[in-house]
């Protein structure tokens, strides 16, 4: 179980990171940018007259203020899982605390 | 996988927003309904909640030389069915749409339908079928949550083939330029996805075990899982 977990984590990582290393630029377009980005230039290619024909009501002033909301929003949920795993964790902890309290009580070395 | 602001022809906008509001009421509905006979179940739900926040803010690199995002859809959809992840998915969309840039209001209806419809609901029916085949937990649990992340994006592919056609070829041309973009960026994120999801799933198993039992899908006749 522990060392699946473990295996598990590495693979994960192992996806993310091997792209970094194995990728390089490909011609005309840069490299690490949003395929949201890329779909964008594929609308423009097929349909260059199109017109977005309404703009969002905020835009966050840089890619530095942009990165704060994201950051923020992960922020957000790793806060809750990880108040889950700790109060998960404790809760554990003391049920077999509790389990080991009970013979105890008949502990031949209880004086 | 989110079609920006503006990027859809009004009448997609529409469209696409007229197919989300019965799925986002019923979701409303079925998630009230649940939490009301199961007050316990509020804290997975938060977790499952804030597993798609975390992991659709996080953009990751990927084979294409593009990066994009998991959704974390899946999770939710295995513990309380599919009908429940429509409002969490409209609440992560709402607030990259209003305060990121990403995404747009005009195409709430549109995105909401390919993360927060269609992956949560090929979630749940990956599951159900990898169960009932006798997949063990782990293996029903990964195919779902991959295969409901890569459905998302396949499903943007296929609204934008249908809004910008490729004036020879038609919607299949365009469906394949865009699917080159979005699914094929997807698949190692998909991955990605999937693995967590089961290491959540596990984690949720040794430490949930009762309201886990008390769940219907997970009650679903899966083996466990080591």
């Amino acid at each position: 179980m522990k060392t699946r977990s473990w295996l598990l984590w590495g693979t994960i990582v192992l996806l993310t990171v091997l792209p970094l290393c194995l990728i390089s630029a490909p011609p005309g377009a840069d490299l690490f940018g949003g395929s949201d980005d890329r779909a964008q230039q594929a609308i423009g290619t097929i349909a260059p007259h199109y017109k977005p024909w309404f703009v969002p009501v905020f835009e966050p002033a840089s890619s530095e203020i942009a990165s704060l909301l994201f950051a923020l929003q992960a922020a957000i949920g790793a806060g809750v899982i990880g108040y889950w795993l700790g109060l998960s964790v404790a809760r554990e902890r003391a049920r077999k605390s509790a389990h080991e309290g009970i013979p105890s009580e008949q502990d031949p070395r209880a004086d | 996988m989110h079609i920006m602001e503006g990027f859809l022809p009004p009448a997609h906008a529409l469209g696409w927003a007229a197919v989300s509001v019965p799925f986002l009421a019923w979701g409303l509905r079925s998630m009230g309904r649940s939490l009301q006979a199961h007050p316990e179940r509020r804290m997975l739900l938060g977790v499952a909640a804030a597993f798609a926040f975390l992991l659709s803010a996080l953009k990751l690199p990927s084979v294409t030389g593009s990066c994009s995002h998991p959704t974390g859809v899946g999770l939710g959809a295995l513990l309380f069915g599919p009908a429940a992840m429509v409002p969490v998915g409209f609440v992560v969309l709402l607030f990259q749409a209003l305060l990121l840039a990403h995404g747009g209001l005009t195409t709430l209806g549109a995105n909401v339908f390919s993360m927060a419809v269609v992956g949560p609901f090929v979630s749940y029916a990956v599951f159900r079928t990898a169960a009932t085949l006798g997949a063990n937990r782990s293996v029903a649990v990964f195919l779902a949550a991959c295969l409901g992340d890569l459905a998302t994006y396949v499903t943007t592919s296929a609204q934008l083939a249908l809004a910008f056609p490729d004036a020879v070829g038609g919607f299949d041309t365009s469906f394949l330029k865009f699917a080159g973009i979005f699914a094929l960026t997807q698949v190692p994120i998909a991955i990605s996805e999937g693995l967590l999801t089961v290491l959540v799933v596990n984690a949720m198993a040794r430490f949930n075990a009762h309201e886990l039992r008390a769940l219907p899908v997970m009650a679903f006749r899966t083996r466990e899982g080591a």
